[in-house]
């Protein structure tokens, strides 16, 4: 798997220290790693190089050049400009300032999510004391018309009755229709999904935006889509005027790339994402969360938040104070252990992180998974104060007692050890950064609350 | 299905699909010397096509020391790179065996969500009952809303059975009755439809390895192919996807849709050379006919525009 960007800047840089002040080629040197990762993460080439244009311009003022740490300088400065590429902070709502019934019009390519994402809505809505009529005029798809009514059910909200032979135009005329007779708030049209090079239906979806007139017309994009994300915003936007994205999927570990090229061609703000096959996995867009996501760094916001809700902040405090010193003795190990396990699925917390995509591998392949912690955790809990200090001490016979005492073998003792001796070989080495802290050294200095980890 | 009708309907889906990629190499490359600031354009052609990054830089290095500094051709550099592509692709390209003497020949259809499946699926059935065999179909999306009546509707459109549960039912049991079924009634091809999943969600890829455990209390040698739907449209994730669906569910082969539309499905190239696993066939529209086998020259001519 990719290292995280900063990792990677962080490399460049470490190679031009002790040359002095950086030049204008070293900040390019590393805005070529900024391309490799917004490349690898699918944001679409013709993005990528107006995005490196801005960046830069930012990045070669004086700032980065004479910055102590200027991977993490280069790093920050991306991730802003990636969030203002993204929308700047904050989500935009759906808009629903207009007379009822409100028309919604779902477009995109087969299978981004259109019809799941219009139940998503219908439901969120409907909580939202809202009256809501889906309207299907997919009669394309095999049953695309009973699937959607099979959510309405789900959600709780309208329907439109299914008329077979109808054209998707006509349906939209009757969908409005009923609406203004039955007094909805809202109407969801969902259409069938069609390619952007498919001329005719292009145009249908054209005839159907001039029947209806939709409030929002949003166009559904997978968020695993690549390159062709480009051909797909324009058709789209070109034909109907896109005023809003939902990404799909982002339940899944695709980087997203293709959020920025979206809302790079569109212009369209990115107003929610869709995080699972259930109708209550709709959420609003963070455009700090994708940020990072898309540079490879984690969802560091995410993770602060996560972190937040379970790690002891005094425990973590001393910590950072301790590795700092390069001090990580057993009892550091333990306390992270249980720090982790608090923070349930290891490896989901630990892709989370900055700079430690190696460390995860390392870890992974040591297959430490939840159960492990427990039994490492017992193992540290058999050692006496002195041995926890100076685990350079334990010997066979102590390793003998300590097994006995844990219920585990010598060998789940040599493992543990060698295993604590991997995580503080990286802990110093974090320490020693000179950061002012332990991981969030790793992180920009504008990522949320500091909080050592 | 006539190789010479195949070739041309290929060329048809690709050739729009493709178009804008010709232009690129069209402008790029008439009576021009092959130096850096032309090599790295072509690099950006391949990018833009989702080769991904590493690879489009690993074959443009090919190129630079190969035929740096020459003067060529529009025409000679797109048959070259096809060429070069062509053959990492050729390895790949493996039609689907089919054994009727499994008596039923059991097919699993796996990918994440919306990759076309079930609408492969369909495709695969018209085709094998048109070669002569007994193909069945299962809906084994007993999850997705409607998931079932869109197979029943293809069955419909094909005249080939499926067999389907109540909503909401186990995948797994499902299956294990429908083999039953289809030696009962002599069927000698059972596709099997699963739900969509993401290859990151551990659960439902267990669920996926329990189907499989299932299948095997009625015959040990099933399911005798295990064939992933990649969509064209989606980028580097797709090595992701077939890394993990490879490791739980030892994926026999890949399917490639949506190939009809205006993304080129370039991440192909990378999936050969890290798994090489066979490429059967191509989806190139909605309707029952629009699938293809995988050709590696026509794909990379597509590719580059040819
Ligand atoms: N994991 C996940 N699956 C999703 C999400 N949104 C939709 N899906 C799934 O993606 C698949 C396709 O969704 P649909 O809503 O049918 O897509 P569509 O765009 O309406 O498809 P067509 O009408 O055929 O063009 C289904 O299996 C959905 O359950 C999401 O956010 N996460
Ligand atoms: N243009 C085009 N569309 C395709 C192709 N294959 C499938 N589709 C369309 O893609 C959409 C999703 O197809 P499905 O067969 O439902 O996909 P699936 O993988 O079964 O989806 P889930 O079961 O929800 O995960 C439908 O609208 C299909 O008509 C293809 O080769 N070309
Ligand atoms: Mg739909
Ligand atoms: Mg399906």
């Amino acid at each position: 798997m990719f290292d995280s960007l900063s990792g990677k800047l962080g490399a460049v840089f470490d190679r031009l220290r002790g040359r002095g002040a950086l030049s204008e080629t070293d900040v390019l040197d590393a805005l070529r790693e900024v391309r490799l990762a917004l490349l690898e993460a699918d944001v679409a080439l013709p993005v990528v190089k107006d995005f490196i244009a801005k960046v830069r311009e930012r990045a070669v003022g004086a700032e980065v050049l004479r910055s102590v740490t200027p991977g993490q300088q280069v790093v920050k400065i991306v991730n802003d400009a990636l969030v203002d590429a993204l929308g700047g902070a904050g989500a935009v709502p759906l808009n629903l300032n207009a007379a009822s019934p409100i028309p919604i019009l779902m477009v995109g390519l087969q299978g981004s999510g259109k019809t799941t994402s219009a139940g998503k809505i219908a439901l969120r809505l409907h909580k939202d004391k809202k009256k809501v009529l889906l309207a299907s005029l997919d009669t394309q798809r095999p049953a695309a018309q009973l699937q959607l009514q099979l959510l309405a059910e789900k959600a709780g909200v309208g329907s439109l009755p299914i008329v077979p032979g109808e054209t998707p135009v006509q349906i939209a005329h009757r969908a409005m229709d009923t609406a203004r007779r039955e007094v909805y708030d809202v109407v969801l049209l969902d259409t069938a999904g069609r390619l952007s090079i498919d001329q005719e239906l292009m145009d249908e979806v054209r005839a159907i935006r001039e029947a209806t007139n939709p409030v929002e017309t949003l166009l559904v994009v997978d968020a695993m889509t690549g390159q062709d994300a480009v051909n797909t915003a324009k058709a789209f936007n070109d034909a109907v005027g896109v005023t809003g994205i939902v990404m799909t999927r982002m339940d899944g570990d695709a980087r997203g790339g293709a959020a920025l090229s979206m809302r790079a061609i569109t212009g369209a703000p990115i107003k929610l994402t869709g995080s699972g096959e259930k109708l209550d996995a709709l959420e609003d867009f963070h455009p700090e969360r994708i940020a990072s996501r898309i540079l490879g760094m984690g969802d560091i916001v995410g993770l602060v938040e996560k972190a937040a809700a379970h790690i002891d902040q005094v425990e973590a405090e001393k910590l950072a104070k301790r590795m700092m010193k390069g001090m990580f003795t057993l009892d550091d190990y333990a306390n992270q252990l249980n720090q982790i396990s608090k923070m349930g699925n290891l490896s989901g917390i630990l892709g989370m992180l900055p700079g430690i995509g190696k460390i995860k591998q390392q870890l992974e392949g040591a297959n430490l998974d939840t159960k492990i912690i427990g039994r490492q955790a017992a193992i540290i809990s058999s050692m006496t104060k002195q041995e926890r200090r100076q685990p350079e001490i334990l010997k066979a016979s102590r390793k003998k007692r300590i097994a006995a005492g844990s219920g585990m073998t010598v060998a789940d003792v040599n493992r543990l050890l060698k295993q604590y001796d991997d995580v503080s070989t990286m802990m110093k080495r974090v320490g020693k950064m000179g950061a002012a802290g332990a991981l969030k050294g790793m992180m920009p200095p504008s990522f949320g609350p500091r909080r050592p980890f | 299905m006539a190789l010479g009708s195949f070739f041309s309907r290929l060329k048809q889906g690709l050739s729009r699909s493709t178009q804008k990629l010709t232009e690129g190499i069209t402008n790029v490359f008439t009576k021009r010397k092959l130096d850096d600031a032309a090599l790295d354009e072509l690099e950006e052609l391949l990018i833009g096509a989702d080769l991904g990054p590493r690879v489009a830089a690993r074959i443009i290095d090919n190129f630079r020391r190969t035929r740096f500094g020459k003067e060529v051709t529009d025409e000679e550099i797109k048959s070259t790179l096809a060429t070069e592509i062509a053959a990492i692709l050729g390895p790949v390209a493996v039609p689907l065996a089919i054994d009727p003497g499994h008596a039923p020949h059991v097919l699993m259809m796996v990918g994440v969500n919306g990759t076309g499946k079930t609408t492969t699926i369909g495709k695969l059935g018209q085709f094998y009952r048109d070669l002569g065999l007994r193909p069945m179909m299962v809906a084994g999306d007993t999850f997705r809303a409607a998931a079932v009546e869109q197979l029943q509707v293809w069955g419909q459109r094909s005249g080939v059975k499926v067999i389907s549960g109540a909503p909401e039912s186990d995948a797994a049991s499902l299956a294990f009755e429908a083999i039953k079924h289809a030696r009962d009634e002599r069927a000698d091809l059972l596709l099997i439809d699963t739900a969509g999943r993401l290859h990151n969600k551990s659960a439902l890829m267990e669920e996926l390895r329990k189907i499989i455990r299932v299948i095997r209390k009625q015959d040990p040698t099933a399911p005798h192919s295990v064939i992933l739907v990649l969509d064209a449209t989606t980028g580097q994730n797709a090595v992701q996807q077939v890394r993990v669906f490879k490791e739980m569910v030892d994926v026999t082969g890949l399917i490639v849709t949506k190939l009809d539309g205006s993304a080129r499905g370039g991440v192909v190239v990378a999936l050969a050379e890290e798994f090489g696993l066979p490429i059967h066939a191509v989806g190139v529209g909605e309707k029952l006919e629009d699938l293809r086998p995988f050709s590696p020259e026509e794909f990379a001519a597509g590719l580059v525009g040819n």
